[in-house]
C-alpha cells in the first residue's frame, strides 16, 4: 500500500460567523506537504477568513484545524509560528522605516532564518534597500511583504492574493520566488483571483463560494470535468432556448449569461455549425460569438453562473 | 544562529527611527514645552514691586487733596478720574481700587473704597491705599514691624513651574507618542502581521517603554536646561535623582499609554480616551498651581495620580534638593502604576 503524503494543513468542518454573515460554512481542506495549493473564489467567498484561521490569527466558531501536525492554542503557538511564513491580504508596513530595516526587524523575530539582504535581493528590491517603505510603489510593497514572509525560512507559506495589483513582470517575479521556495521543499497555500496564476503555480486548487468548497482537484482535472475543449460564448438578438442548445451535437453543457449563453463544447468541428444553424432556424440575429480553450475560469462560471471576480 | 539582533533591540530601534523621522512629534516633545515654559515664565515673572493702582473720583476739593496725599506714598500709583472713567478703569482692570471721597478735606473726609474683593489685586490695593491714607492722617503703628522681601531663587513661580512642565511633558509625550503609534499600527493591520510572527508580544509593548527612555534624557534636559538658562532655575538635588524620578515617571506613562491604546481601533477613539485620562491630571496634579487648593478630602486621591506623584517628586528634587529615597511614597505610586498598566495592557491588548 502506498503511504499517503503527510499533510501540512488539515481542517474539517470549519465554520466562522460574523455578526450576520457566515463567512465560512463548514469547510474541509487538506494541503499536502510540498505542494502548492490554491484557494479560488469570488470576493467575499471566505478565502481570507479561512486563511487567517489557519494562520492562528482568529479562532473558528466550529471545526478542527491542524497545521504542520500542531494545533493552535495548545501552548506551543510561538514554536508553530516560527515555522510559518505569512503574507496578509492587506498589511501596510511602517512607512518611515526603510526596506532593509523592515526586513531586519522581521528577521529578528525568528531564531533561524534567512539573511535579510539575501531575501531582499530575491524579491528584486536590491535597488530599494535604503528607500522608505512609504515611498515604494504598490507592487514593490507587495514584494516587501513577501520578503518579510520568507525571511524566517518557513516550511509553510501562506500567501493571500500575492499578485493582485502587480504588473506582469512583477507577477512573474513572484511566481519565480514561489517556485524557488517550493524547490527547497516548502509548502504553499495561496489565494488568488487569477486563473492563469492558479494554473501555472498550483498542484491542486479548491474553488470556494459562500464559505463552501464547490470543487477540488488539479487545474487540469477541473477543466477536464467540463468535458469540453472549447468554450463558446454567444449573444444573439432574438429567442434562443437553453434546453434546445443543450441538445445540439457536441455541446456538453449550457449556462445562461446576462445577454446569451455559454456553451461547453466537446467537438467544435460539429458543434459550431450546428449552433449557427440553430440560430438561423430560430430567426435570431447573431451579435457576438467567441470561442476559447476551456480554463478554470469556465469551471467557475459553470459551477456558479458567475465570474470569479463578481461579488 | 545566534548572531541575529535581539528582537527587543530591533523593535526599539525601529520605534526610535520612526519617531525621529516624524518632524511633528519632535516638535511636540522638544520644542513645545520650551515655548510653554518661556510664555509662562514671562507672564508670571516676578514684578519688581507690586504697586497698588488707585483712581480717585474727581469733582471736589476733598478728592483732589486725597489724591495728592496718596501720591506721596511709594507703593501707590494714583490718578484723578471722573466717575464713569473711574468705573470703566476698574472694570477693565486698569486700576485695582476706586476711591469716592465725600465731605470736608482729609482727614475729615469720608472715603469709600470700591474694588473687587474676589481679586487678590483688589484686596491688596485697598489695604495699601488705606494704609497710606491712615498714615498720612497721622495714625501710628501699635506694633513695630519690619519686612524682609523673599525674592530668592527657588521660591518663585517659575521655580514651581519648571518641574511641573517636565512632568507634564513626560505625560504628554509618553501617552500621545505611544497611543498614536499603536493605534496607527492597528488600523494598518501591522499589529496583526506582527501577531503572525513568533515575536513575543511583551517585547512589542516593552519596546515602547525602552524607546521612550532613549529620548527621556533629552526631553528632561530641554526643559530643565531652558529653565536654568532663561530663568536661573537651579536643580538643587542630584542629577542622578532627577534622572531616576524622570525614568519612573516615563515608565508609568508608557504603561498608561499602552493601556489606553490597548483596544481602540481608530485614532478618534484613542484621542478621546487619551484626553479623558489626561485631562483630570492636567487640572488636578499641580502642574500650574498647587493642588493644596483642592479640598482636603480630595487630596489623597489626587496624590495617587501618577502625574501628581511625578510632579511632587520632581519638585522635591529640583526645588528642595531632596533625594529620591526621601520620596519613596511617590516612587512607589509610580512603580505601581507602571507594573499594573503594563500587565493589564498585555492582557487586553487587541492585535487585530
Ligand atoms: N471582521 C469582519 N466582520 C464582519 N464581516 C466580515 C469580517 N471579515 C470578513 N467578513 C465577511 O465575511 C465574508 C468573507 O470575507 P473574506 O474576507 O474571507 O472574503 P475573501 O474570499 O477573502 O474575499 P476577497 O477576494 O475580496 O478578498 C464577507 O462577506 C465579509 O464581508
Ligand atoms: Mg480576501
Amino acid at each position: 500500500m502506498e503511504e499517503a503524503p503527510p499533510l501540512a494543513v488539515r481542517c474539517a468542518g470549519l465554520v466562522k460567523r460574523f455578526e450576520d454573515v457566515v463567512a465560512v460554512a463548514g469547510l474541509d481542506l487538506e494541503v499536502r506537504s510540498g505542494e502548492c495549493f490554491g484557494l479560488l473564489g469570488p470576493n467575499g467567498a471566505g478565502k481570507t477568513t479561512t486563511v487567517e484561521i489557519l494562520e492562528g490569527l482568529s479562532a473558528p466558531d466550529e471545526g478542527d484545524v491542524e497545521v504542520l501536525g500542531a494545533r493552535w492554542g495548545r501552548g506551543a503557538d510561538r514554536a508553530l509560528r516560527a515555522r510559518l511564513g505569512v503574507q496578509l491580504q492587506e498589511t501596510l508596513l511602517a512607512e518611515k522605516l526603510t526596506v532593509r530595516e523592515t526586513v531586519r526587524l522581521f528577521r529578528s523575530f525568528y531564531a533561524r532564518g534567512r539573511d535579510a539582504d539575501g531575501v531582499i535581493g530575491m524579491v528584486g528590491l536590491d535597488e530599494k534597500r535604503g528607500a522608505r517603505v512609504g515611498k515604494l510603489s504598490g507592487g514593490q510593497k507587495q514584494r516587501l511583504a513577501l520578503a518579510c514572509a520568507l525571511v524566517g525560512d518557513p516550511e509553510l507559506l501562506f500567501l493571500d492574493e500575492p499578485t493582485t495589483g502587480l504588473d506582469p513582470q512583477a507577477r512573474l517575479k513572484v511566481w519565480e520566488i514561489v517556485a524557488e521556495f517550493r524547490s527547497r521543499g516548502g509548502t504553499v497555500l495561496l489565494t488568488t483571483h487569477a486563473m492563469e496564476e492558479a494554473e501555472r503555480l498550483c498542484d491542486r486548487v479548491a474553488v470556494m463560494d459562500h464559505g463552501r468548497r464547490i470543487a477540488l482537484g488539479t487545474p487540469a482535472d477541473l477543466v477536464a470535468s467540463l468535458g469540453a475543449d472549447q468554450i463558446v460564448e454567444i449573444e444573439a438578438d432574438g429567442e434562443l432556448d437553453g434546453a434546445s442548445l443543450g441538445r445540439l451535437p457536441g455541446v456538453r453543457s449550457v449556462s445562461p449569461r446576462p445577454r446569451g449563453f455559454m456553451l461547453a463544447v466537446g467537438d467544435i468541428g460539429s458543434g459550431l455549425p450546428a449552433l449557427l444553424a440553430e440560430v438561423g432556424a430560430r430567426g435570431a440575429r447573431l451579435e457576438s460569438l467567441r470561442t476559447h480553450q476551456a480554463t478554470l475560469e469556465d469551471v467557475f462560471v459553470h459551477l456558479t453562473g458567475r465570474e470569479l471576480r463578481d461579488v | 544562529m545566534s548572531d541575529r539582533p535581539h528582537p527587543l533591540l530591533e523593535l526599539t530601534r525601529a520605534r526610535v527611527l520612526e519617531f525621529l523621522r516624524e518632524p511633528e512629534a519632535v516638535f511636540w516633545v522638544f520644542v513645545f514645552p520650551v515655548l510653554l515654559a518661556l510664555a509662562l515664565g514671562i507672564a508670571f515673572r516676578s514684578r519688581p514691586a507690586e504697586v497698588a493702582r488707585a483712581a480717585v473720583v474727581s469733582g471736589s476739593e476733598a478728592a483732589r487733596e486725597t489724591a495728592e496725599r496718596l501720591g506721596r506714598a511709594p507703593d501707590v500709583e494714583v490718578r484723578l478720574l471722573d466717575l464713569p472713567e473711574a468705573e470703566e478703569a476698574l472694570r477693565k482692570g486698569r486700576v485695582d481700587v476706586v476711591l469716592e471721597v465725600s465731605g470736608a478735606s482729609p482727614p475729615a473726609a469720608l472715603v469709600t473704597y470700591r474694588f473687587d474683593p474676589t481679586r487678590p489685586e483688589g484686596r491688596a490695593a485697598r489695604l495699601a491705599v488705606d494704609d497710606a491714607l491712615q498714615r498720612a492722617g497721622g495714625r501710628a503703628d501699635a506694633v513695630p514691624t519690619a519686612d524682609r522681601p523673599e525674592t530668592e531663587r527657588g521660591s518663585r513661580y517659575i521655580d514651581f513651574l519648571i518641574p511641573g512642565l517636565v512632568g507634564l511633558n513626560l505625560m504628554g509625550s509618553g501617552m500621545w507618542g505611544i497611543g498614536f503609534s499603536v493605534v496607527v499600527a492597528r488600523t494598518r493591520k501591522l499589529l496583526k502581521r506582527f501577531a503572525a510572527t513568533p515575536m513575543r508580544r511583551s517585547h512589542y509593548l516593552l519596546s515602547f517603554a525602552l524607546s521612550r527612555l532613549v529620548f527621556l534624557a533629552l526631553e528632561v534636559a530641554a526643559v530643565v536646561g531652558f529653565g536654568w538658562l532663561a530663568f536661573g532655575v537651579a536643580v538643587r538635588g542630584s542629577i542622578l535623582d532627577l534622572s531616576l524620578v524622570s525614568l519612573l515617571g516615563a515608565a508609568a506613562f508608557a504603561g498608561l499609554g499602552l493601556l489606553v491604546a490597548a483596544r481602540p481601533r481608530t485614532i478618534e477613539a484613542v484621542s478621546g480616551w487619551m484626553n479623558f485620562v489626561m485631562l483630570p491630571m492636567w487640572l488636578l496634579s499641580g502642574t500650574f498651581f498647587s493642588y493644596e487648593r483642592f479640598p482636603e478630602t480630595l487630596r489623597p486621591a489626587i496624590r495617587a495620580l501618577p502625574l501628581t506623584a511625578l510632579n511632587d517628586a520632581l519638585r522635591a528634587v529640583v526645588n528642595d534638593g531632596a533625594a529620591l529615597s526621601d520620596r519613596w511614597p511617590e516612587g512607589l505610586v509610580l512603580a505601581v502604576w507602571t507594573a499594573a498598566s503594563f500587565a493589564l495592557a498585555l492582557r487586553i491588548f487587541r492585535w487585530k
